[in-house]
């Protein structure tokens, strides 16, 4: 039951982009077409999942154990900058056509604060080890949604008529402050 | 170009906000109240002149291949110092902040100035680059967060402006308010630059 209600509260109730405001470059960013904004998705579940795992174990068996918790932002940082080198270097080698459909997606998640992000708020919430990779899956899967409902989105306006002054960026945050409007619809599903 | 032009690009003809529209996660995250605004700014200016200056310093004895590992370092240093400076002397404004005072780590403003600017020029340009982007900065989420505030909750730096029944729209305080009121700042300010030629 916990984990039910930690994934609904991180996939629509505090969904990640239009609840928390993490990780909204790429948000901004890559939601031009359906298709990057799942690839982009895909990746940041990769990540995200993988990023939690390491860095709970350095949480609990390095920073702790040494009380050097304040340490945390520079070592979740470089864990997590080192990861998405090495999980890079792994899918090039191991597994090329994930690589080829990730790839070019890789290296942006280091600067997706979404990632560091979701890493300090487990440790924060004193999730365990279990709990705090469900819990970041469950908000990478909640990212991937509001980007592709973001891309779809987009890519109808592209046809659409609308004042030239608001074309980009302006037109852009429109659409995300209304899909925000409706994902407020979710609020008090989960107590 | 003039020293005072190094200041000035980051305020108007460059503004990280309204015109490269980096760092939006603070931006419309810390933007519930002018001060907020006014906190998250100044931190952020901190961080960005001292890893400027720092990173101009250093810039002959980084690696070129592992700069942006070296930048990322420096910034994490400072935006430590942050967080335990504000936790021990403004407890209140930490608190509303939250998980966004580390995360500074990962604004692009202050990665992309380190790469485009700071490893490029000597240490006083790099100094005053810093400060004007980070003023830049913070006098456009300042005037964003007062918006908000005000249509929210009918006030500017806690000062209330409005009648005490008056009714505020409270949309403009959460999310959705601050994806709408940004996207219509930008917009304002693109018919500006347009039409002023900044």
């Amino acid at each position: 039951m916990e984990f039910i209600s930690i994934i609904i509260i991180a996939l629509l109730v505090n969904n990640v982009v239009l609840a928390q405001f993490l990780g909204i470059c790429p948000f901004l960013g890559v939601s031009n077409k359906v298709e990057t904004a799942a690839g982009m998705g895909a990746a940041v579940v990769f990540v995200m999942s993988l990023a939690n795992l390491v860095t709970f174990l350095v949480n609990a068996y390095i920073l702790i154990p040494l009380d050097i918790e304040f340490m945390q932002t520079i070592s979740f940082i470089f864990v997590i900058a080192s990861l998405v080198q090495v999980v890079e270097i792994i899918l090039k080698k191991t597994a090329p056509s994930l690589y080829q459909a990730l790839g070019i997606y890789l290296p942006l998640i280091t600067t997706n604060c979404a990632v560091l992000g979701i890493a300090l708020l487990a440790v924060q919430k004193d999730y365990n080890l279990i709990m705090s990779v469900v819990y970041a899956a469950a908000t990478a899967v909640g990212f991937t949604l509001a980007m592709v409902l973001m891309a779809g989105i987009r890519e109808h306006m592209e046809m659409v008529g609308y004042p030239k002054g608001m074309k980009g960026f302006p037109m852009s945050l429109l659409i995300a402050g209304l899909l925000s409007l409706a994902f407020m619809g979710f609020s008090g599903m989960v107590k | 170009m003039s020293n005072l032009k190094f200041f000035t690009n980051g305020l108007i003809k460059e503004n990280p906000t309204f015109v490269l529209v980096l760092g939006t996660c603070p931006t419309l995250a810390v933007t519930t109240a002018a001060m907020n605004g006014l906190g998250m700014g100044a931190a952020t200016t901190f961080v960005l002149v001292f890893s400027n200056v720092l990173i101009a310093m250093l810039k002959n004895f980084i690696p070129d291949k592992v700069r942006i590992a070296a930048f990322i370092v420096v910034i994490a240093t400072f935006v430590t110092i942050v967080d335990l400076v504000m936790k021990a002397f403004t407890p209140d404004l930490y608190k509303t902040l939250g998980i966004f005072i580390p995360l500074i780590v990962v604004n692009c403003i202050i990665l992309g100035r380190a790469e485009a600017f700071a490893q490029k020029n000597k240490v006083f340009p790099a100094l005053l680059d810093g400060l004007g982007m980070g003023l830049g900065f913070t006098l456009a989420i300042t005037l964003l967060a007062s918006v908000r505030e005000l249509l929210g909750n009918g006030s500017v730096f806690d000062i209330s402006l409005v009648s005490e029944n008056a009714k505020t729209i409270l949309i403009f305080i959460l999310p959705p308010g601050a994806f709408i009121t940004y996207g219509y700042m930008i917009a304002v300010v693109n018919r500006l630059k347009a039409k002023y030629n900044l």
